[in-house]
């Protein structure tokens, strides 16, 4: 990542202050009053992997979030746990705990070994949950609440037999615990500010943590609370600098554009075998991954422009894709490769990946309203109003009319005045990628006529879904939305009005830096706006989160 | 940081002594299960065989014309049409009500939400994702004094675990049991305790586990008081999640009471022909898992082990799907072409077919299994709903529910009951009184009502 590159060797020259001289600070911002958010199904899969190990399987269901400002992260912050869930949550803590402590796991996980295997060992017991219980809760563990666990796996491993049994009954309550699941932002006075607050130096890890790498803090950035620094501009930006260039910021931004695309609804996707008997449960997988991997390269690995992603022709291919695609994979084993579409092939950005095309259409029939839809709400950020209740559809579907293509039915649409408002908005755009069928193929025809992918994107014409990809480049809205989506994704909530100069400045230094979003990571994980909370009831830590300095 | 370390050291003394003895009797709390000897009522207190309650949700209405003959009058009988002879035989258990309406107050009618948001809650959403109020089914099951093991029991047999229409508010609701497997393993895995079993030997790491979540309950209620008020619900909800598990372990510890009724399924893995079952919305896909899961839903009722359930057949979209056509059923009901000689979508028409079928096996399998000198389903009230009337149109007057048993004796069968206009939420305040809410109104603004549908009591 060039631009990671070049910062870590401005701040092993130690110019950090002068590169930070020449940025323009972002607005202040009120804030919002502390959040208590839900851990989302991939955050709370990240910190298990993170901590115990990727070969620690997490088995059972999450409540499900609700979409809010596009993003299911903003819904997490008014979450709730349901008894349902709970009892999953459960389920899964003594699962993953009887992983952790089996013979094939605990020499390398536990940091000691018991007097005896047949006997609680407390002292063990202790040195296992205050290092293990500092990076659930995401902050030190007092002495009393260490006992807590200590005291549960003394008692169960006297009712059982067994010290492993009793350290494992003592971690899956440390998992069902609030203070793990929730995301719980603990405030402290602010010194420079007096009679207001400001999130403690631990909360400001987890918030940034979750924003820049979806897990919980590691090591180092908990250290770094411990020690105040996340309070000082030129400690707060030298973890920053350390996250956006570490491996696990693209499991970060895997999340974020999940999130953003909505592909969580993959899990409900399916076709229909017979329609489209080369899609199948393994495409639509890949073809999730494939246009995460395509974002992943571009803008991380390659650190480009956010807009080419509407453009590029590089991505990656798998073997089940390959057939979809028709195109050779050289592959045997079933691994991805890079591949890159010859210049003029209809295959052009995002639009035209069979994720976003197979996603957005009906399991028998592409549907040009659903991904004209998608693309105005996920990508533009402008809300298409609901379908109006009362409209005969019918009307216009007579297979007895000269209708053959999604084009002919659809422009009926226009002629009630009810539906025309929202199709006009959704329709044009949705039909340029009509020459891509519902499960993401090539097609030149549709029911034997001609297809017309001819349309303009908002006064820009295209001809086809390569062209729409590059109006959607070169449309303002495409780099603004994903500024506001990211800002709000990080914060938890979505902004406020009064936020808009804040968003305008991150618009801004966004485009003057090319519209990469490592900067624009950067610009927001190193603002007060970020961190900021409203005067609301004090969350006093458990810990003290460290010395004050606010140079 | 106050911390309140563990305080149960009574049920850790009480666990000790019972783990002493191999297979051992313990004395029990009272459990409804305990049938005086002529299997009619509860032989500690003679008091009636509790009531059950359940939720069933289909999407897309009915063909009107063609699936309930209309009345104009309140009485017994039920002319079902083509579409819902499937039910026909099954009168003698069912109430239809038709006429009822969902007035909105100006509010839109975000198509294919306000009409189950509506008659659940009694109130209309102001957004296409808002849930205003808890669903009746919560009401219900909050009013549950005897504990079981689940307080509800959440289910869909579209495969997907969003699809449930239970929850108490817009970001309060859980996830469906997807797949028979995953309901059968959640039910009578290894954590059931089979009442009909000679010897009882409860299983110290349910205790443990009992310890652990008081434990982290005891720690985490300092975080109570630093909250705001709204986050503050959200911990207390958490709290009450904990104490539904800590009653599930309490059951566990116990020994059950025999259970006549109760006839545990074979695992689903037993069967070669239901292992890994296909899921999705195939409409054959979706009537068999259906099918499976009524089995297991209905057998958990028997068993006990809830009083509550919701089953979601199809969802409010219904996205079910015939092989090879390119229509979904909710894309026919608003796309296909009425045929002119039988008057209506012929295909739309075959996916509410197949959807009355399914309610008829629905209800069928809970008649099926006998409880005191009747039958479960007389013992219950099964409330089958859904969101619209006309599909085609979207219209939410006039959009039809029925109820299924006879609730102990407290509700009248057999009966089209005429709503002449009135608001839906007439019927959900008749069920929620039924089952004992002690109300005389429900619902806001013109989905208010305090009128009973006395016609149906019994």
């Amino acid at each position: 990542m060039k631009a990671n590159v070049f910062r870590s060797a401005v701040l092993a020259l130690g110019l950090a202050a002068l590169l930070s001289g020449c940025e323009q600070e972002a607005p202040a911002v009120n804030g919002a009053p502390p959040s208590f958010r839900l851990l989302s199904e991939a955050q709370y899969r990240n910190i298990v992997a993170d901590l115990f190990g990727a070969q620690i399987m997490v088995g059972g269901s999450f409540d499900p979030l609700v979409r809010t400002n596009g993003l299911l992260t903003v819904g997490a912050t008014s979450a709730h746990v349901t008894p349902a869930g709970l009892e999953q949550l459960d389920l899964m803590a003594r699962s993953i705990a009887g992983q952790v402590v089996s013979e094939k796991n605990r020499d390398v996980i536990v940091p000691c070994t018991p007097a005896s295997a047949g006997a609680a060992d407390d002292a063990c017991a202790a040195k296992f949950f205050g290092a293990v219980g500092r990076m659930l809760f995401r902050r030190p563990l007092t002495d009393d609440e260490v006992k807590v666990p200590v005291t549960i796996a003394r008692d169960a491993a006297e009712d059982l037999g067994n010290f492993y049994d009793g350290l494992a009954a003592g971690l899956a309550g440390l998992m069902v615990s609030p203070s793990f699941l929730f995301a719980i932002d603990t405030t402290e006075p602010d010194p420079g500010k007096p009679g207001q607050i400001r999130l403690d130096a631990y909360a400001k890890a987890t918030r940034l943590s979750l924003f820049l790498w979806n897990t919980a803090p590691d090591d180092l950035l908990l250290t770094a609370a411990e020690k105040g620094e996340l309070h000082t501009k030129k400690g707060l930006r030298a973890q920053v600098e350390r996250m956006l260039a570490s491996p696990k910021l693209e499991a970060g931004m895997r999340a974020f554009f999940n999130d953003m695309l909505a592909f969580d609804e993959f899990a409900k996707l399916e076709k229909d075998s017979i329609i489209y008997p080369a899609f199948s449960a393994g495409v639509a997988e890949d073809a999730r991954e494939q246009t995460l991997r395509t974002i992943i390269d571009l803008v991380v690995t390659q650190d480009g422009d956010y807009r080419d992603l509407f453009t590029t022709r590089k991505t990656f291919m798998s073997g089940p894709l390959g057939r979809i695609y028709r195109v050779p994979v050289s592959r045997p084993d079933g691994g991805w490769t890079p591949y890159e579409f010859a210049e003029g092939d209809p295959r052009a950005g995002l639009l035209t990946q069979v994720s976003f095309a197979a996603l957005y259409s009906h399991p028998g029939r592409s549907s040009p309203t659903l991904r004209g839809r998608a693309i105005r709400e996920s990508l533009l950020c402008q809300k298409i109003p609901d379908p109006p209740g009362d409209v005969d559809f019918s009307l216009f579907n007579d297979p007895n009319s000269p209708n053959k293509t999604a084009r002919d039915r659809l422009t009926a649409h226009s002629t009630v005045p009810a539906c025309a408002g929202c199709h006009k908005l959704t329709d044009p755009i949705g039909l340029a990628m009509e020459k891509i069928d519902g499960a993401g193929q090539l097609r030149a025809t549709e029911a034997g006529a001609p297809i017309d992918t001819t349309g303009d994107l908002d006064g820009v014409p295209y001809a086809d879904a390569a062209g729409l990809g590059k109006a959607m480049r070169e449309n303002p809205a495409v780099p603004s939305c994903v500024v506001n989506r990211m800002y709000s994704y990080a914060i938890g909530r979505t902004p406020e009005r009064n936020e808009k100069t804040l968003l305008d400045h991150f618009e801004k230094n966004f485009a003057a830096e090319g519209f990469r979003v490592t900067e624009l990571l950067h610009d927001i994980a190193v603002s007060d706006a970020l961190y900021a909370v409203s005067a609301a009831p004090v969350r006093a830590a458990a810990v003290s989160s460290g010395k004050d300095d606010n140079s | 940081m106050t911390v309140l370390l563990p305080s149960a050291p009574s049920r850790r003394s009480l666990l000790r002594g019972m783990m002493g003895g191999a297979a051992v009797t313990v004395a029990l709390p009272f459990l409804d299960a305990f049938l005086n000897t002529n299997g009619t009522a509860l032989a500690a207190t003679g008091a009636p065989l509790p009531v059950r309650f359940g939720t069933w949700y289909w999407g897309l209405g009915h063909t009107p014309g063609h699936a309930i003959k209309a009345k104009t009058q309140t009485g017994p009988g039920i002319d079902f049409l083509e579409e819902c002879k499937a039910l026909a035989p099954l009168t003698k258990h069912i109430n239809y009500y038709g006429g009822f309406n969902m007035p909105l107050d100006g509010r839109s009618n975000y198509t294919h939400f306000t009409g189950w948001v509506a008659s659940r809650t009694g109130s209309a959403p102001t957004s296409n994702n808002e849930i205003p109020a808890p669903t009746l089914d919560l009401l219900i099951a909050d009013a549950m004094t005897a504990p079981t093991r689940f307080v509800t029991l959440d289910t869909t047999s579209v495969g997907i675990p969003r699809e449930n229409y239970s929850a108490r508010s817009t970001n309060n609701r859980a996830a469906a049991e997807a797949s028979p497997e995953k309901l059968y393993a959640r039910v009578f895995g290894p954590e059931f305790v089979d009442p009909n079993k000679a010897d009882f030997k409860p299983d110290p790491k349910v205790m443990v586990r009992k310890s652990v979540l008081s434990a982290v309950s005891e720690q985490s209620k300092a975080l109570s008081g630093k909250l705001g008020a709204a986050d503050k619900i959200r911990l207390d909800e958490y709290f009450t999640s904990i104490r539904q598990i800590e009653n599930q372990l309490d059951l566990q510890m116990q020994k059950p009471a025999p259970n006549k009724a109760c006839a545990v399924p074979p695992p689903i893995a037993r069967d070669g022909e239901e292992q890994n079952r296909p899921q999705g919305l195939e409409v054959d896909t979706v009537v068999a898992n259906h099918k499976i899961m009524s089995k297991i839903l209905a057998m958990a009722v028997a068993c006990n082990q809830t009083k509550v359930f919701n089953m979601v057949f199809s969802d409010n979209f219904s996205h079910m799907r015939r092989p090879g056509q390119t229509y979904t059923h909710h894309l026919l009901t608003h796309e296909e072409t009425p045929d002119k000689e039988l008057g209506y979508q012929p295909v739309a028409f075959y996916f509410n077919c197949r959807t009355m079928d399914a309610l008829a096996t629905f209800i069928q399998t809970f008649a099926s299994i006998p409880e005191g000198d009747g039958t479960l389903l007389d013992n219950m009230l099964i409330f089958a709903a859904t969101e619209t009337n006309y599909a085609r149109v979207h219209s939410i007057d006039g959009v039809p529910v029925f109820t299924a048993g006879r609730a102990g004796g407290r509700m009248k069968t057999g009966l089209h009951v005429v709503g002449n206009g009135d608001p839906i939420t007439r019927v959900g305040l008749t069920a929620m009184q039924v089952m004992g809410l002690p109300i005389d109104k429900w619902g806001t603004k013109s989905l208010h009502t305090s009128k009973t549908i006395t016609e149906v009591l019994a």
